[in-house]
């Protein structure tokens, strides 16, 4: 119980203060493809050596340190309390850190409640498994980008969107023009297609746990990710909304049934410090990676 | 574009200098003010922040800070999204005669309004870059409103030594936002084939 915690606590230490293996790469691959001398250049050029420095320091390498979203992947049948305690310790525990900053406030009154904990924080999901061990990924979103997510209701009349593959890409593209350079780009987006409006959201953000250069193996979404990649790239926002090629790493999409009356498209927008983490418990055997469970279909 | 060096306290010739587009390192004082502080700072206009403010330069921030042996350190302190403020900013430039505004993602119409008027100049800097951006922070001199309003939205006066930022609207009225939402604007038309509002 109390190693559970520990191991808790050093998961969000990775996440909060590292940088995915497969975003900085692809960082480091538009840092190549922006003009030296530019604005988005050297926008991109800090991003990296503030990766560097954050690992370095064991510092978050954002001061928003975000929500908190977990899968953890469990036996059938095992008790979740424990599991929930562990959590909500460590996050207590990484705060005290300074891996975290004091994050959760109380909606109304405005009260910080000094260790990340408030009623609904962190979002934990359970997700029951076959096998014997556990497993968890952690994902932390800041607000900035958070700010940027939206929903879309087909037909749309403003973007002559109607209820098809077509439709959904121009919420898409819609919804990173919108967004310009406030949510931090390069972003990445997580779409849902389909679902009731929560669903909906909860499985865009799901999304943010793929890595990035993986390929869908729904051949339909596969092009409709790599469409809006490319278009989002030609859209000339670039990095912090500067200007440039680079406007997105990723485009991550998924589907859902919906109702007859219903057809949302969700997006939800992740800046570029898309930090996750996850780890492998075993009896004794404690194994951190970068390679999540979550959002996998 | 040029690479400029500026010093706090800011003097409004120095700042109506400088264009859209300029790399600019700043040193001397930051003042932290987030959405708490804003409409604190409007409603309540607080006498502690006027000294503070009169040609200083205000950030949209919410830092990590940690006590190591009494003193104050910043941890991590990159920018917040700033147009959350714009319902507050051009009361807060015209009022407290802040110089400049530091954050990220650039702010609207009423804001550039403000700079042009009373000479003010918006700096981006770059989001995320917490730990960069906490490494020119050389001295913390003092916190405001801490225990009221909490570590991320209470006011945090930092000393900085070049402070890297990108001047994105100027006190001549240009835009650097307004120019990219435009043009992003024509992009995105052109892949949907069809006019949008």
């Amino acid at each position: 119980m109390k190693n559970l915690q520990e191991t808790f606590t050093e998961l969000l230490r990775r996440a909060a203060t590292d940088l995915p293996a497969d975003v900085e790469s692809a960082i480091e691959r538009a840092v190549r493809e922006e003009r030296r001398g530019t604005a988005a250049h050297s926008a991109l050029t800090i991003i990296l050596q503030n990766t560097a420095a954050a690992r370095e320091a064991s510092a978050p390498l954002c001061q928003d340190t975000g929500t908190h979203t977990w899968y953890v992947f469990l036996p059938d049948g095992h008790p979740t309390e424990e599991i929930r305690k562990a959590i909500r310790g460590a996050t207590v525990q990484a705060t005290r850190k300074s891996y975290l900053r004091p994050n959760q406030m109380e909606a109304l009154s405005g009260v910080n409640s000094g260790d990340n904990l408030g009623v609904g924080h962190p979002v934990i999901h359970f997700v029951p498994w076959k096998k014997p061990g556990l497993h968890a990924d952690v994902l932390l979103k800041g607000g900035g980008c958070e700010n940027c997510s939206t929903q879309y209701s087909l037909p749309d009349q403003r973007l002559g969107a109607g209820r098809d593959l077509a439709g959904v890409r121009a919420c898409l593209l819609d919804a990173v023009h919108r967004a310009q350079g406030r949510g931090c780009a390069p972003g990445i987006l997580g779409v849902a297609v389909g679902g009731d409006r929560a669903l909906g959201y909860r499985a865009a953000k799901e999304q943010f746990f793929r890595l990035l250069h993986d390929v869908n193996a729904d051949p339909q979404l596969a092009g409709l990710e790599a469409d809006v990649l490319s278009c989002a790239n030609r859209l000339g926002v670039g990095p912090m909304g500067f200007g440039g090629r680079t406007t997105l790493l990723g485009v991550k999409a998924t589907r859902l049934h919906r109702l007859p009356a219903s057809f949302f498209v969700t997006v939800a927008y992740m800046c570029w410090a898309c930090r996750r983490a996850s780890v492998t418990v075993a009896g004794k055997d404690v194994r951190f990676s970068q390679t999540a469970l979550a959002g996998r279909p | 574009m040029a690479v400029r060096e500026i010093q706090t306290p800011l003097d409004e010739t120095t700042i109506r200098s400088l264009r859209v587009g300029d790399e600019v390192f700043l040193s001397g004082l930051l003042v932290t003010a987030r959405d708490v502080a804003h409409k604190y700072m409007v409603e309540h206009k607080p006498a502690f922040l006027r000294p503070l403010l009169r040609g200083a330069a205000l950030y949209h921030c919410g830092p990590v800070m940690r006590k190591e042996r009494g003193r104050w350190k910043a941890v991590s302190a990159g920018p917040t999204t700033s147009i959350r403020e714009e319902p507050y900013t051009a009361d807060v430039i015209q009022n407290y005669r802040v110089r400049a505004i530091i954050g990220k993602g650039g702010m609207g119409p009423r804001t550039l309004e403000a700079c042009r008027r009373f000479g003010a100049v918006y700096l981006h800097a770059i989001g995320g870059a917490a730990v960069t951006l906490a490494q020119r922070v050389v001295h913390v001199r003092e916190v405001h409103m801490l225990e009221e309003f909490g570590m991320p939205e209470a006011c945090w006066v930092f000393e900085v030594d070049n402070f890297p930022a990108v001047v994105t609207m100027d006190a001549a009225g240009a835009s650097l936002h307004a120019e990219i939402a435009a043009r992003s604007h024509t992009a995105l038309e052109r892949f949907l084939g069809r006019a949008i509002r």
